[in-house]
């Protein structure tokens, strides 16, 4: 048996149309059999809400008296993009205030306008014939654009690998606060309420599909960016009216020390046509995986801890190494839920039909990494190879002597075998001398917990290194923990030199 | 009730001395000693002798600050995604049936990491 989605279309009109959202889906097909689901369900609405980085607005303000072109503007200082004469512009989300606090972005001029709040315009030209001014400072309303057209170019992934972190410091990421030695999970992503997880084969999802989308109707425009649907990360380019939106299904987000972020709510429609939309909708939170990957390793290609189910991570805590972890989210089920739940009545009562994608999205392809044609600098083409060092059983005063000496103000403290154990400071000195207690040996003063670099690090690897621990210098060592190098905070300024080593 | 004591005499057992003289037990949340701003602790005490202990702990010098709340939470502003959950070393947030994010504020010791972990600046200290 199949439906037509005509068929579908005229229960919808009618009234008659069964509605069901994704989460209800399994258990109407474990009762009633695939057949026995086609028959009775039209349309399993989906839902998702989350931090959506990858999301802005095109906005027109109309023509000033007398005209600019905008080559340079800012939304309650936000910089939003001046490349699209002469009163066109994209506002992105994640860009920051450049004079307000830097939890200020993008999605919060976006969130302010939806709000109903008035917002400044500032902006700059060079000036032309036809555009002769050169500036304009305005208060603007989102009633007083002539478009909102709400753009994102990158939304609604599939689902979405967990964050932990194994290193000793706690991290702030995209992912939220990751405690030290893996001490949470975090994860994001509605399970089976999301809405590529119920279509996995993109058959039903594509361009034109109606959407709800920060609870306006929208529509499908057709692949995201990095859509990468061969490795179960789809993604979907999305749009809809600003002027239609409300804040229940968008929010203005903050990721401490990450930024601004956009949390939308983004729900699409799915008819049951046949068999296999039954048996793809049917998904549980036990059949979607994800990786729970390690961000205490700064590089593209995070280690792989386990795979887990969005399941164990929807139950609060998951295993890891024999023990328990607590897990939580970013993004948030119970508004994937009114999602779901809004298009349930919009269908119901028929503000909302049903159609097939004018085109479709590829369900097979992979995205690549950048193209990288320059090499990145490493520590090693900047770090310092005399490095004066000190034994653990050393005094302080030879200590003071070698850092006078070496003009250092970073000892790297080596044990019996010439491994590193520690690093002793001029400030470490200073304070054993103003405080002379008992101690009179390097070992007593030193700093044990020493964060190193390597020779082959990337040098932006090691600087946020220093920053993040406010230091300002990195022993450099080697697979057997000697100290070979050093790298100073001093350093970094050789690669802005003339003839230095970056281009 | 939660109490925040501050403490500047080093040597003296101010906390001991009132427990002692008082019979009243006190719970220590959390405490902190620091070079530059002196100690701080965090101390639970049974609602009925809050003033009497705040009062005596002024006495031996101690400067004190009844608290009458944990974390605050802001309902217009939370969207019930739980990144606190995890973060919070007490298990003060939870979900209910409904996925709607609760808050036990009697076991938060005022620590102050949810705060910013949460994205929506939904959760802040009133001291």
């Amino acid at each position: 048996m199949e439906k037509s989605i005509d068929e579908i279309n005229r229960r919808i009109r009618d009234g008659s149309a069964r509605v069901v959202t994704a989460d209800e889906m399994p258990d109407i097909v474990a009762e009633l059999g695939e057949e026995g689901a086609l028959r009775e369900v039209d349309v399993v609405t989906t839902g998702t809400f989350g931090a959506m980085c990858s999301s802005g607005a095109f906005l027109n303000f109309g023509h000033a008296e007398p005209p600019i072109k905008m080559e340079r503007l800012w939304l309650n200082d936000v910089e939003a993009y001046g490349g699209i004469a002469a009163v066109d512009t994209y506002i992105g989300a994640t860009n920051k205030s450049v004079t307000r606090m830097e939890s200020y972005g993008g999605a919060h001029v976006i969130e302010d306008f939806i709000s109903g709040k008035s917002v400044e315009l500032r902006a700059q030209s060079s000036g032309s014939d036809c555009y002769p001014r050169r500036s304009i400072t305005t208060e603007i309303r989102l009633e007083d654009l002539n478009q909102a057209i709400m753009v994102n170019p990158r939304n609604a992934y599939q689902r979405y690998d967990a964050a932990v972190n194994t290193s000793e410091d706690t991290l702030y990421t995209y992912m939220g606060t990751l405690l030290p030695h893996s001490g949470n999970v975090s994860f994001s992503g509605a399970g089976t309420l999301n809405p590529i997880s119920n279509d996995p084969n993109l058959r039903l999802i594509g361009s034109g599909v109606p959407i709800l989308l920060g609870g306006a109707q929208g529509m499908v425009v057709g692949e995201g960016t990095q859509h990468s649907s061969a490795g179960n990360f789809a993604t979907l380019m999305t749009t809809a009216d600003m002027t239609e939106m409300n804040t229940d299904f968008l929010r203005a987000g903050f990721m401490y020390r990450y930024g601004p972020t956009l949390y939308l709510g983004i729900g699409i429609p799915l008819p049951v046509l046949d068999i296999e939309t039954v048996r793809k909708t049917a998904v549980r939170d036990e059949d979607i995986t994800v990786s729970i990957r390690d961000y205490g390793v700064p590089s593209r290609s995070r280690p792989v801890i386990r795979q887990v189910s969005y399941a164990e991570l929807k139950s609060g805590t998951i295993e890891l190494n024999d023990e328990e972890v607590k897990t939580s989210s970013l993004s948030s089920y119970r508004r994937a839920k009114m999602v779901a739940n809004t298009l349930k009545n919009w269908i119901e009562e028929g503000h909302m039909t049903m159609c097939l994608p004018t085109r479709y999205i590829d369900p097979s392809k992979q995205a690549k990494p950048m193209r990288e044609t320059r090499k990145m600098v490493l520590v090693q083409e900047i770090m310092q190879r005399r490095v004066v060092t000190i034994k653990e059983d050393q005094d302080i005063t030879d200590a003071a002597k070698k850092l006078l000496k070496g003009e250092t103000n970073h000892l790297p403290v080596l044990n019996e075998e010439g491994r590193l154990t520690g690093v002793v400071t001029t400030f470490d000195i200073a304070k054993a001398v103003a405080r002379p207690e008992r101690k009179v040996k390097v070992q007593d003063v030193m700093t044990r917990n020493v964060i190193t670099t390597l020779v082959d690090e990337p040098i932006d690897i090691a600087a946020q290194k220093m920053e993040h621990h406010r230091i300002s210098a990195l022993p450099v060592v080697d697979a057997q923990n000697q100290c070979i190098a050093i790298l100073h905070a001093s350093d970094l300024g050789k690669l802005f030199k003339p003839g230095g080593s970056r281009p | 009730m939660k109490l925040l004591v501050r403490l500047y005499h080093e040597s003296r057992p101010i906390i001991a001395q009132v427990v002692k003289d008082t019979g009243i037990l006190i719970n220590v949340d959390r405490a902190r000693s620091d070079a530059h701003e002196g100690e701080e602790a965090l101390v639970d005490v049974p609602d009925e002798h809050c003033i009497l202990i705040s009062e005596r702990m002024r006495s031996l010098g101690a400067e004190v600050r009844i608290l009458e709340e944990g974390i605050r939470h802001d309902d217009d502003e939370c969207v019930d995604c739980g990144a606190c959950i995890s973060i919070c070393p007490k298990g003060v947030f939870y979900f209910d049936d409904e996925w709607k994010l609760q808050v036990n504020t009697k076991k938060c010791i005022l620590c102050g990491r949810c705060i910013i972990s949460c994205p929506h600046s939904a959760l802040s200290l009133s001291y």
